[in-house]
């Protein structure tokens, strides 16, 4: 029991993880019907540029700044300078497009870095408090629910209660309609883009110190688990990314803490088809998610 | 209106060009070339040869299921795994090459089949995710079952020594261009009878397929399975010339850089294939000499990979209309 327990709050923790990347996931999809599967990789390279910072400052929390700024960064120059102009005639267009830039990205991150594993402190102690002799939660678990609390939050508040907010909702919905009201789409979707990649970069820095530590594939089971918590939640529907991300971190900390952790990414890939082929619209979803 | 009568020329007509040559006499040809060139080239570069060979099985199934049939696969080099992991553990038993690639073959057919079937119910992101995962996910498998496939280190592949008359790097090429020779020429006979025309079709407009009695479900999977099979081949043949197989031989890149391949050598003709498969060999060279040059041994490898990634956004970017325009046979004055 206690060790159900101490397995249902790290799978909570994980959770918390893929549920904000899954909601960067599903922003952007939600904005340009692209899945960026770039997502994870940009994550990546906006860590090692925090670790970078911390390592020359002393300071993880200047990294940690400066890895949102890079996500927000990165993520509008990915729209600008690339996403814009692919041609929406095929969902593959993006699809490959989004597979270059990983190629890109895991490339220049090899070249600047090297690949092998590179250290990765956490910025709390990951030893779990012992309460009423049970061990539940470490600080650096409630340091992830905290931030990523904060981000549902904050996006949640941009999304209902902000004209920016309503500006890029609309931008999504009817594009040439707000055109016509004066909206600036492009701007929104830039906008988005940008938001999106910071919150993946903000779950890039909660997962990475939790996983073997910096590499330029770091990311990519990270990106399937959150991918198939998007799915799960229907793509479609930020509740439902975030519902999906614990669905799929309790899982796994079941499936590691008693099969074993060798087995976590077949569970990932076993999850994937039988949502896939079962519920593809997701569990959550209302619309039709599955057009493409 | 042109894209309609495209599509309705595709689908009456049979392409113009690919009836130019016998694919038999062309494939024979290529035969002759390949041997006179192993009997030119130094050892390297017969190794490399043998290196495109192998890499030519692949692409060419890849540009049947991506150009013929508009799936996206990303799953190919975890078959590919699939086959070498096949054909390492058949040979430490039993020691027959020929028994263990067509078993390997068998195999990875056998798991393209299952993929498949899932893969001909979902589209678009969708299927690009499932077979990203499957990229992913795969060579992790070897960790988790570490008594049969031993985990990181791999397997080592028993071969018996080359005939007498040979070296070890033609008998390499020799083997890997024979299956490739042999891809290709069952490639082109599939393709330019009823099952190519029903791949198209079913690539160009499901609906429209459906309405003309073709099963749309039947022609994927069996696309999907043709193209494992291949991958299956290609994945033994790297046993063969690496005499060895590991997890790292097969990371996601490889099935990136599978794709980059078959995009820039245009999608849907099989010469596409080889330039590809040629390109997957040059560029990595190209940049380990670039490495070697700059003395960066970080260069190496991630060079190729930057490499290759800038080219996959600069075509794709670059092609009005994204992937359908790389394909043949719907660019107007390609007649």
């Amino acid at each position: 029991m206690d060790r159900f327990l101490f397995l249902t709050f790290d799978g909570l923790s994980r959770g918390a993880v893929y549920a904000a990347f899954a909601l960067a996931l599903v922003l952007i999809w939600r904005a340009t019907r692209i899945v960026n599967f770039a997502q994870g990789a940009m994550a990546v390279a906006t860590a090692y540029v925090a670790y970078s910072v911390a390592d020359a400052t002393g300071s993880y929390w200047l990294g940690f700044i400066v890895a949102l700024v890079a996500g927000l960064l990165i993520g509008a120059g990915v729209e600008r300078v690339v996403m814009r102009f692919v041609d929406h005639s095929s969902p593959l267009n993006g699809v490959v497009v989004a597979l270059g830039l990983v190629l890109i990205i895991q490339g220049v991150l090899g070249m600047i870095y090297g690949n092998e594993f590179r250290p990765a402190p956490a910025p709390f102690s990951r030893d779990a408090f012992n309460i009423g002799g049970v061990a539940l939660l470490s600080r650096y678990d409630l340091f992830v629910f905290a931030a990523v609390g904060a981000v549902v939050v904050l996006l949640t508040l941009l999304f209902t209660r902000t004209p920016t907010g309503l500006r890029m909702r609309a931008a999504a919905f009817a594009p040439d309609v707000s055109r016509l009201l004066g909206v600036p789409v492009g701007g929104m979707l830039t906008l988005g883009w940008a938001l999106a990649a910071a919150v993946g970069s903000l779950a890039g820095m909660l997962v990475i110190p939790t996983e073997l530590g910096l590499h330029p594939t770091a990311m990519d089971i990270v990106f399937i688990s959150a991918f198939t918590a998007a799915v799960l939640g229907g793509l479609d529907s930020p509740i439902g990314a975030v519902l999906g991300g614990l669905i799929v971190g309790l899982l796994l900390s079941y499936i590691s803490g008693y099969l074993g952790a060798t087995v976590a990414p077949m569970a990932v890939l076993a999850l994937l088809v039988v949502v896939l082929l079962s519920r593809p619209d997701g569990l959550f979803s209302r619309s039709k998610a599955r057009t493409a | 209106m042109t894209v309609v009568r495209d599509r309705v020329a595709t689908r009456i007509a049979s392409p113009p060009m690919r009836r130019r040559f016998s694919p038999l006499l062309v494939v024979m040809i290529g035969a002759a070339i390949v041997v006179a060139l192993t009997y030119t080239l130094p050892p390297f570069r017969t190794y490399q040869l043998a290196t495109v060979g192998a890499y030519l099985c692949v692409t060419a199934g890849l540009t049947v299921l991506t150009g013929l049939n508009g799936q996206l696969s990303l799953g190919h080099g975890a078959l590919m795994a699939t086959g070498a992991y096949t054909l390492a553990l058949w040979q430490n038993k039993f020691n027959l090459l020929v028994v263990g690639i067509i078993v390997a073959i068998l195999v990875t057919t056998a798991v393209g089949a299952v993929i498949g079937l899932a893969a001909a119910r979902l589209r678009g992101p969708y299927l690009a995710g499932l077979t990203l995962a499957v990229a992913v996910v795969v060579p992790s498998i070897t960790s988790t079952f570490d008594e049969t496939f031993n985990s990181d280190q791999g397997l080592s592949v028993m071969l018996n020594p080359p005939p007498e008359s040979m070296t070890n790097e033609q008998w390499q090429a020799w083997v890997c261009w024979g299956g490739a020779l042999i891809t290709v020429l069952a490639l082109a006979l599939l393709t330019r009878g009823r099952f190519g025309r029903d791949m198209r079709a079913v690539r160009d407009d499901e609906t429209a397929a459906r309405l003309a009695g073709i099963s749309v479900a039947r022609t994927q999977v069996a696309a999907f399975v043709v193209s494992a099979a291949c991958a299956g081949l290609a994945g033994a043949l790297f046993a063969v010339i690496a005499q060895s197989v590991s997890p790292g031989a097969f990371p996601l890149t490889l099935s990136l850089f599978l794709l980059m391949a078959i995009v820039i050598g245009g999608l849907g003709r099989l010469t596409g294939a080889l330039i590809g498969a040629v390109l997957l060999v040059a560029l990595p060279a190209v940049a380990h000499e670039i490495g070697e040059a700059a003395g960066s041994q970080r260069l190496e490898g991630n060079l190729a990979l930057t490499f290759f990634g800038v080219v996959l956004v600069v075509v794709m970017l670059a092609a009005p209309g994204g992937l359908a325009s790389l394909r043949p046979f719907k660019k107007k004055g390609h007649r």
